[in-house]
């Protein structure tokens, strides 16, 4: 339950950083993505601020096994920079600059009530079981299944 | 190259980056797990499991959050660019790529950058290349 609750007040966190940000807004995301028109860096300043707060977090991280509500603190333990990794970003950059919308603004778009982001993450959603249906025809994965990165 | 600067609001980015790197920071350190998305959007689909409960906690304050960002400030709804058919195109790809490559932008581009992980630095490095492609395809050559 401390759990539950933990995690919906990161979700909330999360979600507001998307808002406050404009990520949520896919002409934002697509303003960053096209150099060739009028570049709106915002999100790059995005990224900058969220890696400049999360990265004293991830030394603590390496360095501790256990985290404050019990259990191991899991980082990813794949190393090799492989087919997998680089064929699924690059389909998931094509998906990425087709509609201007990543997996956390999508589910947070859901919470404006539009029926676009809907479709978008029911199609996400689909997306990841067509990924696990069709597993068994790639070679077992070298790292953690459970996590990203 | 141009600069939007009638759009470019570095401030709020900042801004709304640091609470997204907040995000991870407590997630990593109180829970033990990753903030990405699209692991947690995926792994919330394996109904049962002992790691689903709190994935869909995260989804729910995800979805919860446009309301108390609309109740502090008169943020404008999003709207989408796209019709629905590549909607869905663009779904099932971020869906499947997301989950092939082992991140999305809050995985690798976040998280994966705050590890120093060289893993996350190619994927992102490549995400956004196919993105920056992609939307040269669509809004200058078909668009």
């Amino acid at each position: 339950m401390k759990r539950n609750l933990f995690a919906l007040a990161i979700g909330l966190i999360f979600g507001l950083g998307l808002c406050i940000s404009g990520m949520y807004l896919p002409a934002k995301v697509i303003g960053f993505l096209d150099l060739a028109g009028a570049w709106d860096p915002s999100l790059a300043f995005v990224m900058i601020g969220a890696i400049v707060v999360a990265l004293p977090a991830f030394w603590i991280a390496k360095r501790r096994s256990n985290a404050w509500l019990g259990g191991a603190i899991e980082l990813p333990t794949a190393r090799s920079i492989d087919a997998p990794l680089i064929v699924g970003s690059a389909i998931f950059g094509i998906g990425w600059g087709l509609a201007g919308v990543c997996p956390a603004p999508g589910v947070v778009d859901l919470g404006f009530l539009n029926g676009d982001a809907a479709i978008f993450v029911a199609a996400m959603a689909a997306g990841v079981l067509i990924y696990r249906a069709t597993s068994h025809w790639r070679l077992p994965d070298a790292g953690v299944l459970t996590q990203d990165a | 190259m141009t600069i939007d600067w009638a759009h470019f609001a570095p401030l709020s980015a900042l801004a709304g980056g640091a609470l997204i790197g907040v995000a991870a920071a407590f997630l990593i350190l109180g829970a033990g797990r990753i903030l990405g998305a699209a692991g947690i959007v995926g792994g919330a689909l394996d109904i049962g499991s002992v790691e689903a409960p709190w994935r869909w906690s995260l989804i729910a304050g995800l979805v919860v959050s446009p309301l108390i960002a609309r109740s502090l400030s008169d943020i404008a709804a999003p709207v989408f660019l796209v019709h629905w058919p590549a909607l869905i195109v663009s779904g099932l790809l971020v869906g499947f790529g997301a989950r092939l490559g082992s991140g999305c932008t809050s995985g690798h581009g976040v998280c994966g950058l705050a590890r120093l992980s060289p893993r996350s630095a190619v994927a992102t490095v490549v995400f956004m290349a196919t993105a920056v492609v992609t939307v040269f395809i669509t809004h200058h050559l078909i668009g």
